[in-house]
């Protein structure tokens, strides 16, 4: 007696609660991991899963087991020289250690690291992890809203586009039952009356003609119902419901003059790669706008952006004025803003001040959240010190200084940690 | 005997040729008298085999991070080709779930069928140790109880608390079975039951014993000084009963891995056995449909070849030696005794008077039914199969700086070899003989455990990560001691670690 079952389309992924166990209990190695990664990385497949090796021996699990020493006797097989008080000596620095030893292992793999793959989103919900989307409590309170009409039922008024033919022709259909049924009863029975009458053999001629004279009148008035009426019409109802918007534009801006070296771009890139990542977790379309500058501000592709050299001098507001005039042109209603520079701390003195007004007055009412971040080895100048300024008033802004790529990962964190404290104060 | 029209042997299988393969399977299985559990075949995927070797082969579990690193270990080092998968699983319920991976080809198949659902069915079911220790009727229903329990404590008390506690159970997994007293079979009803109430209960008999109001008289308070009165081996048994701040849920949690550990108690102790009657029978019924003509040529090459496979011993020489190979034991075991029944030689019939010439299948049942693998093979091994296998013994004792080879397979090393090889198999001398022998109520409550070492071999040095766990269950000091040269207890881990020792 036996019975096959075939199991193979049924409960796929059983392990998956266990791993998800196993990734929850050792999430810090696993972070460590991750933040490792996201610098040694290239760029382009930063939207990929990553390896995670993990010491072995924070993985152990504690048993009660014989260990090395005492007295041991063993049976082997195939022996082909030995015979009884044969005496083979231990190898030297190695004490007690026999052929074929090594029972009390508690594992029997090697000493190598715990090695395995995570997928991308588990990649990327660790590597976001306590990073909530900046402002977003504000923007609960203004959040750019979107309405969009979705089917409610049905309606007895409406317009003629809106009719529903069938919902209609059903109402049609049931008045017109109801209303006819006791007419064309009392018509079924004086066509029977009638019958009765003729077969008779009798004559019957009045009642005869009576009967004539109420079929026909029955008939008429059976006909008098109207096929449709304003009572049957079904328009469909529409209703408008509020969405929140689900599209957002990130500004990139940067500093392409002659003093950023392609190192500094690098560490920019990565930068805005996160914060690209980061978006697109909450986003579902999201615009890039590259904008890179000198002494004049220019619109480009990612390419171009990154890896085209420029030389010159370097005149940040001339990147600002054009973002703000691309928000005024193609971003004006329902996207959610985000800005992010990048520069190596120059510019133009007299240029600063006016830095600060653009950003003040048309960039950051409409921005949810604009952030710069300073690529230096040096002391910061002037553009610094008039975004402190800013920085101490708005709390949508926020601006740090990083020296080297190992710094962006950590940078990026304190820049969108959780509740940003000076939120609440403001 | 008349000639059979063979079966299908093409490679591919359809479940209407297992069904084909099965019936005559069932069939010379019953011809050979193989008692089994209704069988319940179910066919899975690569992924699902690795999850089954997650879970311990079980069906159902509780989760624990640890199967899920056993989960991306078995991935990993099957993905990269350094460990092919087994052909099947099989578990110790009734029915008797065997898993099938759809990967094999039809011969593997019908290999696996004779292997798992009549070789090992049989064993689950004849077996004394299985039929003592494990209930093959409640085990899926009391899987499903713990699963359930534990699911619903994680939401009750928090994720990491009720992991901390199955950490601490696990370390002491192993020291969670009555080895002498019979285990009481229960359905998922009565479990269910029974829980709530033994929640109640437990609780009341540990507030009794713990009252700090000395309410006894004098004599019974020196008696409950010694607190067990003999020395308790089942570390979570005495937990469980014990514990003085263990909240009710964890109670049960203990007791679930303790039932867990209990049911593959026999399992560990049975391998040479288990797995050999298993080889055997699926050797013995493929080559009975064999000779009825039933299988091809063509099925049969492609059987030899999986079967000696499995069956392979390497030499202790050989690179691929890792131990003896239980399969190839068992294997040659069985087919030795039923060689010994059949076709005795002088030696046999010294050796084995009363079953040299007897009937070879009944033999072989009572073999199979009444032994282990430490008895068996003490019972049975004979000097041809040491022959056969090359056996040697070495003797290392830690003080020389040599080993020595203190018997080999010749008419003075017979025995010395049986002895040693069945003792290699005794649980008693694999895992550490650790046991509670006090439980200081009136005072501090410091549980004390006692390490008594096998030939001298000593503790590994986990015991102080394990006796975190304790801590974390007793929640009080525990010290394991061991007895020193004079056979005075000397401390040799504590827990937490105090400073001063000889306080």
């Amino acid at each position: 007696m036996a019975n096959f079952i075939d199991r193979r389309l049924n409960s796929k992924n059983k392990s998956t609660v266990n791993r998800q166990r196993f990734i929850r209990r050792y999430k810090s190695q696993i972070k460590k991991s991750v933040s490792d990664a996201i610098n040694d990385r290239g760029v382009t497949d930063v939207d990929t899963g990553e390896n995670i090796i993990i010491p072995r021996k924070d993985l152990s699990e504690p048993v009660f087991h014989q260990g090395k020493g005492g007295i041991k006797d063993k049976v082997h097989p195939g022996n082909d020289q030995f015979s009884t008080g044969d005496r083979i000596n231990k190898p030297k620095g190695q004490q007690s250690q026999g052929i074929g030893e090594g029972d009390a292992s508690d594992s029997g793999e090697g000493n190598d690291d715990f090695a395995f793959s995570i997928s991308k989103e588990e990649y990327l919900n660790l590597l976001f992890e306590d990073l909530e989307l900046p402002n977003l409590e504000k923007n609960q309170l203004n959040k750019l809203v979107e309405y969009k009409s979705v089917r409610s039922g049905f309606c007895t008024e409406g317009v003629p586009a809106n009719i529903d033919i069938v919902k209609s022709l059903q109402g049609s259909i049931a008045r017109r039952i109801a209303m006819t049924s006791s007419k064309r009863k009392e018509l079924r029975a004086a066509k029977e009356t009638l019958a009765v009458l003729k077969n008779d053999k009798h004559d019957h001629i009045i009642e005869i003609n009576d009967l004539i004279t109420k079929i026909d009148l029955l008939k008429e008035r059976i006909a008098h119902i109207p096929f449709i009426d304003t009572f049957d019409m079904k328009f469909r109802s529409f209703s408008r419901q509020a969405i929140p918007t689900s599209q957002a534009v990130m500004f990139c801006l940067m500093d392409v003059s002659g003093s950023m070296d392609q190192a500094t771009k690098d560490i920019a890139k990565r930068f805005y790669i996160l914060l690209y990542l980061f978006l697109t977790r909450t986003y579902k379309t999201i615009d890039v706008v590259y904008i890179r500058h000198h002494t004049q501000a220019k619109e480009v592709d990612e390419q171009e952006f990154f890896y085209s050299q420029e030389t010159g001098g370097t005149i940040a507001s001339s990147a600002l004025e054009l973002m703000a005039k691309i928000v005024d042109e193609r971003y004006n209603t329902n996207w959610n803003i985000y800005g992010a520079q990048a520069s190596d701390g120059d510019n133009w003195a007299d240029d600063s001040p006016y830095c600060q007004k653009i950003l003040n007055e048309k960039i950051l009412p409409k921005a949810r959240y604009f952030s710069y971040i300073e690529i230096t080895q040096r002391a910061q100048q002037s553009l610094w010190k008039n975004y402190q300024e800013i920085e101490e008033k708005q709390a949508h802004f926020a601006m740090r200084h990083i020296k080297t790529v190992d710094d962006i990962y950590p940078v990026f964190r304190e820049l969108f940690k959780k509740q940003l404290t000076k939120l609440h104060n403001a | 005997m008349t000639i059979n029209k063979p079966l299908d042997d093409n490679s591919d299988w359809t479940f209407d040729k297992l069904s084909l393969y099965q019936k005559e399977i069932a069939r010379v299985a019953e011809h050979y008298r193989l008692d089994t559990y209704a069988n319940q075949i179910e066919v899975i995927t690569t992924e699902q085999m690795m999850d089954a070797y997650a879970s311990i082969g079980m069906p159902i579990g509780y989760n624990h991070w640890t199967f899920g690193k056993k989960f991306i270990q078995t991935e990993q080092t099957y993905k990269r080709g350094h460990m092919g998968l087994a052909y099947e699983i099989v578990i110790n319920s009734n029915p008797c779930i065997s898993y099938l991976m759809e990967e094999n080809t039809m011969t593997m198949q019908a290999l696996v069928i004779a292997h798992a659902c009549y070789g090992h069915n049989s064993f689950f079911k004849g077996n004394y140790l299985f039929k003592t220790w494990t209930d093959a009727e409640s085990i899926i229903d009391y899987q499903l109880f713990s699963k359930n329990y534990i699911a619903i404590c994680e939401e009750k008390y928090g994720i990491s608390d009720v992991e901390a506690t199955l950490d601490a159970c696990h370390a002491l997994m192993n020291h969670g079975v009555d080895r002498y007293k019979r285990p009481q079979k229960i359905s998922l009803d009565e479990e269910l039951k029974r829980q709530a109430e033994r929640e109640r209960y437990i609780q009341s008999q540990i507030n009794t014993l713990w009252r700090t109001i000395p309410s006894e008289s004098e004599q019974q308070k020196q008696k409950s000084s010694s607190f067990p009165s003999e020395p308790q081996e089942n570390i979570l048994y005495f937990i469980e009963k014990n514990a003085p701040l263990l909240k009710p849920w964890q109670r049960e949690i203990v007791r679930i891995v303790r039932k867990t550990s209990q049911y593959f108690y026999p399992q560990k102790q049975t391998q040479v056995m288990n797995e050999g009657w298993a080889c055997f029978w699926h050797y013995t019924i493929i080559n009975h449909l064999y000779d009825e003509g039933l299988v091809t040529e063509k099925f049969m090459l492609e059987f030899l070849h999986s079967h000696t496979s499995v069956i392979a011993q390497p030499s202790y020489n050989s690179d691929y030696y890792s131990g003896i190979n239980p399969y190839a034991l068992g294997f040659n075991m069985f087919i030795d005794i039923r060689r010994i029944c059949e076709q005795p030689t002088e030696e046999d019939k010294q050796w084995f008077p009363t079953i040299a010439g007897s009937n070879w299948l009944d033999t072989l049942h009572f073999a199979m039914e009444n032994f282990k693998d430490e008895s068996f093979i003490s019972q049975y091994l004979s000097p041809k199969l040491m022959r056969d296998f090359k056996f040697f013994h070495i003797h290392d004792d830690e003080k020389n700086d040599y080993v020595e080879i203190a018997a080999i397979h010749n008419e003075v090393g017979y025995k010395k070899i049986r002895e040693t090889l069945s003792s290699q198999y005794n649980l008693s001398n694999l895992e550490t003989n650790i046991q509670i022998i006090n439980a200081n109520i009136r005072g501090d409550r410091t549980l004390t455990l006692r390490h008594i070492p096998h030939q001298n071999i000593p503790l590994g040095d986990s015991s102080a990560e394990v006796l975190k766990h304790l801590h974390y269950l007793w929640q009080f000091n525990v010290k394991l001691v061991q007895p020193n040269d004079k056979g005075v207890d000397e401390v040799i881990a504590y827990c937490p670690i105090i400073k001063d020792l000889a306080s």
